[in-house]
């Protein structure tokens, strides 16, 4: 599950927003409607695309690891093997996880970010 | 504090021509500072840059006073920067301050790398961009105010710190800090005085005259010439150009040569590395203080967001390298 922040956590600040008064002309009360409205974006994205990207990366996971879990064991798990160094950051498998995460994600937060191209188009 | 009132009090100590100021407004952007433009009334631009009033100060922040002196020794040094007018004492009654002259120009990003207004000055701003930082490199350091030292492998323990603190469990983080330990480079043979935030956002540009002041000089520091260059690379101020690594509009060849051909490439693109990850980190710190309550905007949810974007970047530079 995608964290920090959680999609329910996006809801419940989109939500306090909305709850705002504005008062018309207010500068600051404009970009955080446009951040506001990024939100909700970002948030239908990932009820679209969120279920089946992180079953996608569970299955890589256990692959990778050899072990079972959920998401969150796994995920942590791969952290843990990263920071004792038992996988190296360069081990081209754990480099094919970590670039379909990062295109998962991206496609969730931000699609329109240049480095998705670029990551693309270096192969 | 009524910031505009104490503005007009202050006029006669900015010119000597200026009884009163007029058009205060407090300009958006800069969580940790107040920026407030404002003129005097003999027509003089100016700007305020003061810490909000019961603010703490932050541990890797300079006091204000610090900052202005080494916009002065910038400005004698010739490297572009505005001039400061008057560093503010207490009976101004604006707090921690300092007034300097508003430059003319543009600062977002956006609008500098796509502008047809910018075409002209695009293709010699990452050399330009190189100039100005080898002058703020050659800056004695002597007579600076107090400022820390760090080098690759301070920077990277210190992320790595923030990023423990925080328990998150990001696996391209946790791949990044282990690949970048593995290849940092030792500290330079002399520390230089670094600005630390050398990028899109705090660089003016003019439409003619392209770079006309580096501004925001709060995380300024001595260590390697190279984290500036490799900061200016950071895609994440390249604003959808990612193909022009300098700030989405020029050429790392540009850059190196406008420093003079001192700094190695292979060591800017370590600090680029290493910049993608500080964000990554700051991004993650921002969405904290939303998390434990101290901020509860949107923005700060929203910029959690954003640590995927360096993610992506981590990768492909991991993949390259």
């Amino acid at each position: 599950m995608i964290s920090h922040p959680t999609a329910a956590e996006l809801s419940e600040a989109i939500a306090a927003f909305d709850a705002e008064a504005a008062t018309p002309g207010d500068a600051r009360h404009a970009f955080l409607a446009r951040v506001a409205d990024n939100a909700r974006a970002t948030v239908a994205r990932e009820a679209e695309l969120g279920a089946r990207l992180e079953a996608e990366a569970i299955e890589r996971l256990k692959v990778l690891l050899g072990l079972d879990g959920d998401f969150a064991a796994l995920n942590a798990a791969l952290c843990e093997a990263l920071y004792r160094g038992e996988i190296s950051p360069r081990d081209p498998a754990v480099l094919a996880h970590l670039r379909a995460t990062a295109i998962g994600q991206i496609r969730i937060d931000q699609p329109t970010y240049g480095g998705l191209e670029a990551l693309l188009a270096a192969g | 504090m009524d910031v505009s009132a104490a503005l007009d009090r202050l006029a006669p100590r900015l010119s000597p021509a200026a009884t009163g100021a007029r058009n205060a407004r407090r300009l958006s952007g800069g969580a940790s500072l107040e920026t407030w433009a404002f003129d005097l009334d003999d027509g003089t631009p100016l700007i305020l840059r003061r810490r909000p009033d019961g603010a703490l100060p932050r541990d890797t922040a300079l006091p204000l006073a610090s900052e202005a002196a080494l916009i002065r020794a910038a400005d004698a040094a010739g490297a572009p920067a505005p001039s400061v007018v008057h560093v503010c004492e207490p009976e101004d009654g604006v707090g921690e301050a300092y007034v300097m002259r508003r430059l003319e120009g543009e600062t977002l990003g956006r609008r500098i790398v796509r502008d047809e207004a910018f075409a002209n000055i695009r293709p010699g701003l990452a050399r330009r961009c190189g100039e100005v930082l080898a002058r703020i490199h050659a800056i004695p350091t002597a007579g600076l105010p107090p400022l820390a030292t760090s080098d690759a492998r301070g920077e990277l323990a210190r992320y790595e710190g923030l990023y423990r603190q925080m328990g998150a469990q990001r696996p391209i983080l946790e791949a990044a800090f282990r690949w970048l330990e593995s290849i940092a480079p030792p500290p330079p043979d002399r520390s230089v005085l670094v600005h630390g935030d050398f990028r899109n956002g705090n660089l003016m540009i003019h439409p003619e005259n392209g770079l006309v002041g580096v501004l925001d000089w709060e995380l300024a520091h001595l260590g390697d010439p190279a984290e500036d260059l490799g900061w200016m690379c950071v895609n994440s101020w390249r604003f959808g150009e990612w193909r022009k690594p300098v700030g989405g509009f020029g050429d790392y060849a540009d850059l190196l040569a406008g420093h003079g051909g001192d700094i190695p490439l292979e060591r800017v693109k370590f600090w680029q590395a290493l910049g993608s990850l500080k964000w990554g980190v700051m991004c993650l710190m921002m969405y904290q203080s939303f998390a434990t309550g101290a901020d509860r905007s949107i923005e700060r949810a929203m910029i959690g967001r954003r640590t995927s974007e360096t993610e992506i970047d981590l990768v492909a530079l991991m993949e390259a390298a």
